[in-house]
């Protein structure tokens, strides 16, 4: 909402500057956004009269004009405009001047003969033939303003104006009107609020001779006047009309147009005007549309319309789509003779859900949806009214429709100022809400409040505390601590969720975040099969975009895209996870589960298999979880079917790592190989052992035996070591495997596995002989398998 | 015998001036006075001499003995200390030379600063509570005040799944969620992601961050989410942060404000950043309606709140010169690693 000053102070007087009353308003509750001080970018362009106009010695197109610019000798400008005579009144922006934009003019000589100066046009001024339509676009805005020469031109042609930008908030559209902020700023500085009644004299006649009016939807249409308006002249609205609307940021067009406009703008009720010519059959009817009716809008084009959709009709066919935009044969043209208002009270839903899917959303419209009172209706259409009459723009017609079904009843709340200072935390006197109240239109009767019609939001002693404060002061409000105690606190899984995340960034990996979103084709690049089960997500019937339509059931195409796209900025190596929400749909009308998931992905010239791996087995460690095994798993579609494990703990699983697939890289366009894990963040956590118990240091030093065994390449390592810890038995403290040998050496399609076994004893040294015997028993069992100590 | 000591004793004395390393000299040691060593073999011939001789000579040669270890472990120590000394010089390093890195991760920005005001509301007493993304109508809007055809609906573009599910559009249906469950005292923080139906440019993004915060209790007021807030903005932005509360409008809220933070570019007098105004907006806030309480199961006569809300990407924005917001998106690790 953009407000004229001048319009303001038509029923408030506010001198204070500009900045002081954008703050003040918005601290009691009416956010400006910013003020625009009319003619602030223009200075030393004045009024001046051409005296004569030559042609210039040395240009066919230019002309010498001399001209008096009220003071001292007259000044010779060069313009190469054509529309300049002698006598003409023209804005002369004089040698130093600066116009909109910062354009400086300054003297100088064109084509050899002396200018000082430039003769403006409209468009030079910051404004358009709709300020002054007696003007022409491109040429001198040669002015018919009555004013004096040598007079500042922006005094001269009323570009004096503050226009002050309101964000408004959806509760308070009573505030998207010149009143309802002046009812504000009047409360705001304390200064009296005038709202005379409008006065129409009348002309005669009746309008019933002219027109009737049938409401069929009293629910949607709940209120329905109108007046006519007869012997109309169209034309253009006068100078300060033009200048108030130009400031709201409103185009002038003509009178009658203008009003309804104007009307809108100053008390917040959309106005519409007919002409009567094209009301057929003299009436009209307000009913829901019918199933293949159409309407073509002001703007030009046709709109279905449905069955929910509310229209004004004349007797045969949709004239306006109510509350939201007329019919483009409804308006009013340069030979309308007699003219319809319309001022009623359309439901907001109605008018919301109608706008919505016609996508026209207007003025009107938005002033609709958040509610207006019936009550409003009244006085706008005097006003509009009042205002032909004030401008000679028509006469009109004694008697007034009025189809009101409205019944609206004042909400009344109980003044508790007790309550209201305990809610707030202040102590003020009851006297002083109550003259806040009074400030803002509330009426008291006794203990109860009555709230004003066009306070569509009171209902509750809350929003009778939010009056006070306002007005009060929030800034005045003390700030106090909280009382009771509190232990604020992480839950144990947001603090293992947080180790998580400090355990990838001790190994060097980098946090990212990705959409929770994915385009169904990112399922095709990881290659899911047709039939997955994580192909079944949850979809958004209104995306932006194809891109971002799916909740991921998988974290890893957005790994993925992280990874390419790093990738395709070369960088060398990439080292990344993220912790994410994966969404697993579960019947439609439940919510689907919402399943948090580590993902890591990297790639990079020191990267393999084992790397991710490593991490995996060194978050575990870092979280205390369970021992996990690592399961080799040679179809899933997004890995290398010979190096990818599912990941169980307990013989739960709880994710899985991997080379990704060949394939899967090609899709992404990716030139090297990159590694993936996918960890369930709970289904880690579900594993995390109980804390650890100190375990005294030995006293006694360990027995170690390096063994090499050969075994087939395909048994997994972990078989055999599983095989060692159990025939070693009690007495092992570790193993760990520190070679692996294919070669020359053993025979083919076989491997020499060489671990380094440590046996302790916490009672007593272990013997020789005891340790050797643990080799033998190991030996033995490996021996059962087929696996042989190395030769 | 005397004389064979005097003798051992010099040789030995020259010798050891010869020695140049450790090893020469334990070589003496042992060659001297070794087990089978020279002045050994003296004193094995004792037994020859008379009474009154021995001890003479076995005083001399325990002194022979004495000066001469003496005097090896003295130019051991002196050579010892010198092979230090070249050592030392011959190791000298370019200590302007690049230190071996160790690779850290690095944690998105996002995620610092909302650690951080994590860290800032536990402090206060604050639990974090978290909720689904995939959300009830219910609570994303109704039982916050904005039944169906509400217009500030209008104001959140909201993505659907269904009729009655959705991408929630704030992090408030946490708030709906928690009282449901919990009793006052209640003072939680929920923090998480949002969706509306905005185009990606600079400064939208369909996918953003929110922190919500609720406080249920008896005798809350509206001065005690002053004072919280206030505590909150200072140690958010540090000791001196100004902080200005003005009305606005939240269906859930009654009376709602929204905090503004004194522009710390221009100190309030207006510059491009704060669009003129001096303040920049940090989060918006009010008193617990009575309606969302009652919905909730929570008596509005008996008790009373106050919640608020803020976006996470400004913040971040702010704190880091961000220009685009689609860059916390797009993870290029040139941008990550600078966090």
């Amino acid at each position: 909402m953009n407000l004229s000053m001048k319009w303001l102070n038509d029923y408030v007087k506010i001198d204070v500057p500009p900045r002081e009353f954008a703050h003040k308003m918005t601290m009691s509750g009416s956010k400006v956004e910013g003020y625009e001080i009319e003619g602030e970018g223009i200075s030393n362009v004045v009024v001046g009269k051409i005296l004569s106009v030559e042609k210039h010695p040395d240009a066919d197109k230019l002309v010498v004009c001399m001209l008096d610019v009220g003071k001292g000798a007259p000044v010779q400008i060069v313009t190469g405009a054509s529309n300049v005579f002698p006598g003409a009144v023209v804005p002369v922006a004089l040698d130093g001047s600066v116009l909109p934009g910062g354009v400086k003019i300054k003297k100088g000589k064109l084509r050899g003969v002396e200018s000082n100066g430039m003769l403006c046009s409209l468009n030079e001024l910051g404004l358009t033939v709709h300020d002054f339509p007696y003007a022409i676009e491109d040429g001198i805005f040669i002015m018919e303003e009555e004013c004096e020469i040598g007079q500042d031109i922006c005094s001269a042609i009323g570009l004096n104006d503050t226009s002050v930008e309101f964000e408004i908030t959806s509760n308070r559209p009573d505030c998207l009107s010149v009143t309802g902020l002046a009812r504000e700023a009047a409360a705001t500085f304390g200064k009296p609020f005038t709202l005379p009644k409008p006065q129409v004299k009348g002309s005669g006649g009746d309008i019933g001779e002219y027109l009737k009016v049938r409401v069929e939807n009293p629910e949607l249409c709940r209120r329905y006047m109108a007046k006519v308006v007869k012997n109309v002249k169209i034309g253009p609205s006068p100078r300060w009309m033009r200048e108030r609307l130009r400031a709201s940021g409103v185009r002038p067009i003509n009178n009658l147009v203008d009003i309804t406009n104007y009307v809108m703008l100053e008390y917040g009720q959309p106005m519409h005007a007919f002409d009567l010519k094209y009301v057929e059959e003299n009436q009209i009817v307000v009913r829901n549309a019918k199933a293949g009716e159409t309407i073509e809008t002001l703007d030009g084009t046709v709109h279905s319309l449905s069955e929910e959709m509310l229209v004004i009709c004349d007797g045969k066919k949709p004239a306006a789509v109510a509350g939201v935009m007329g019919g483009e044969y409804s308006g009013i043209m340069d030979d309308t003779q007699v003219v319809v208002f319309e001022s009623a009270s359309f439901k907001g839903a109605s008018v919301r859900t109608t706008a919505k899917k016609l996508g026209l959303r207007t003025e009107s419209s938005s002033r609709f949806e958040k509610g207006l009172s019936a009550k409003l209706c009244e006085d706008a259409l005097l006003r509009a009214c009042e205002l032909v009459e004030l401008l000679g723009a028509g006469e009109v017609v004694d008697g007034t429709i009025d189809v009101d079904n409205s019944n609206e009843t004042p909400v009344r709340v109980k003044l508790e100022p007790e309550w209201i200072n305990r809610f707030l935390g202040i102590e003020l006197g009851r006297e002083e809400m109550v003259k806040i109240l009074e400030s803002v239109g509330f009426v008291m009767d006794g203990d109860d409040i009555i709230a004003p019609a066009f306070r569509i939001d009171i209902e509750h002693k809350a929003d009778i505390a939010e009056e006070i404060a306002r007005f009060y002061g929030y800034d005045k409000i003390p700030a106090t601590a909280i009382r009771g105690t509190a232990q604020g606190r992480l839950t144990p899984e947001q603090v293992f969720e947080r180790k998580a995340v400090r355990s990838m960034l001790a190994m060097g990996c980098n946090e990212i975040q990705t959409y929770s979103f994915i385009s169904p084709k990112y399922y095709d690049k990881i290659a899911l099969p047709s039939d997955s089960v994580l192909r079944k997500s949850i979809e958004i019937t209104n995306p932006l975009g194809e891109d971002t339509s799916v909740m991921r059931t998988t974290i890893l195409p957005s790994m993925m895209e992280v990874l390419a796209r790093n990738y395709n900025n070369r960088l060398p190596q990439a080292y990344l996870f993220e912790v994410g929400v994966e969404y697993i749909p579960t019947t439609p009308d439940r919510l689907p589960d919402e399943n948090k998931v580590l993902g890591i992905g990297l790639y990079g010239p020191q990267a393999d298999f084992y790397t991710v791996k490593g991490m995996a087995e060194t978050l575990f460690g870092a979280l205390n979880v369970a021992e996990a095994d690592f399961i080799p798993c040679h179809n899933d579609p997004s890995f290398h079917p010979g190096r990818c494990a599912k990941i169980a703990v307990n013989g739960k699983e709880v994710g899985i790592l991997g080379e990704i697939h060949p394939k899967v890289l090609e899709n992404y366009g990716i030139g090297v190989k990159c590694f993936a894990a996918r960890l369930s963040v709970s289904g880690m956590y579900e594993a995390v052992l109980p804390e650890c118990r100190y375990k005294q240091l030995p006293k006694f030093p360990a027995t170690t035996r390096d063994i090499s065994v050969v075994c087939d390449e395909s048994t997994p390592m972990m078989e055999v070591e599983k095989v060692i810890k159990k025939a070693v038995g009690k007495s092992l403290e570790s193993i760990s495997l520190f070679d692996v040998y294919r070669g020359e050496q053993v025979e083919k399609g076989k491997k020499s596995l060489s671990f380094a076994i440590s046996m302790r004893s916490y009672e007593r040294t272990l013997t020789d002989e005891e340790a050797d015997n643990s080799i033998r028993r190991t030996l033995k069992a490996l021996g059962e398998m087929g696996i042989m100590l190395r030769g | 015998m005397k004389e064979q000591l005097a003798q051992i004793k010099k040789r030995a004395m020259d010798e050891l001036g010869a020695c140049q390393t450790v090893k020469e000299l334990e070589d003496l040691r042992v060659k001297v006075l070794g087990k089978k060593g020279e002045l050994t073999g003296i004193l094995k011939q004792m037994g020859k001499l008379s009474a009154e001789e021995r001890p003479v000579i076995g005083q001399l040669a325990n002194e022979v003995r004495q000066e001469l270890e003496g005097k090896i472990e003295e130019f051991k120590a002196a050579l010892k200390e010198k092979q230090l000394a070249e050592q030392l010089a011959s190791e000298r390093l370019d200590v302007t030379m690049p230190g071996r890195p160790f690779e850290l991760g690095s944690m998105h920005p996002l995620s610092l600063v909302l650690e951080e005001i994590e860290e800032i509301f536990l402090g206060m007493g604050f639990n974090i509570a978290e909720g689904p993304e995939v959300e009830y109508d219910y609570y994303n809007f109704e039982a916050l005040n904005l039944p169906k055809d509400h217009p500030a609906r209008d104001t959140q573009d909201t993505f659907y799944i269904t009729d009655n599910i959705l991408l929630r559009t704030q992090t408030s249906p946490v708030q709906v969620r928690v009282m449901e469950k919990q009793k006052p005292p209640i003072r939680v923080i929920s923090p998480g992601r949002v969706y509306r139906s905005d185009a990606v440019d600079a400064t939208h993004s369909p996918v953003f961050h929110q922190i919500e915060g609720l406080i249920v209790d008896k005798g809350v007021t509206m001065a005690d989410l002053k004072g919280t807030l206030e505590i909150f903005a200072k140690r958010l932005y540090g000791e001196d942060a100004k902080t200005r509360f003005r009305p606005h409008h939240f269906p859930f809220t009654e009376p709602s404000a929204e905090m503004d933070t004194q522009c710390f570019a221009c100190g309030g007098e207006g510059c491009r950043l704060c669009k003129g105004e001096g303040w920049i907006e940090l989060l918006g806030c009010g008193m617990v309606h009575p309606k969302v309480l009652k919905n909730c199961g929570i008596d509005p006569e008996v008790y009373s709140g106050f919640a608020f809300g803020m976006g996470l990407e400004r913040v971040v924005m702010r704190r880091f010169g961000i220009d685009d917001l689609r860059l916390f998106f797009e993870n290029d690790l040139r941008f990550l690693k600078q966090f």
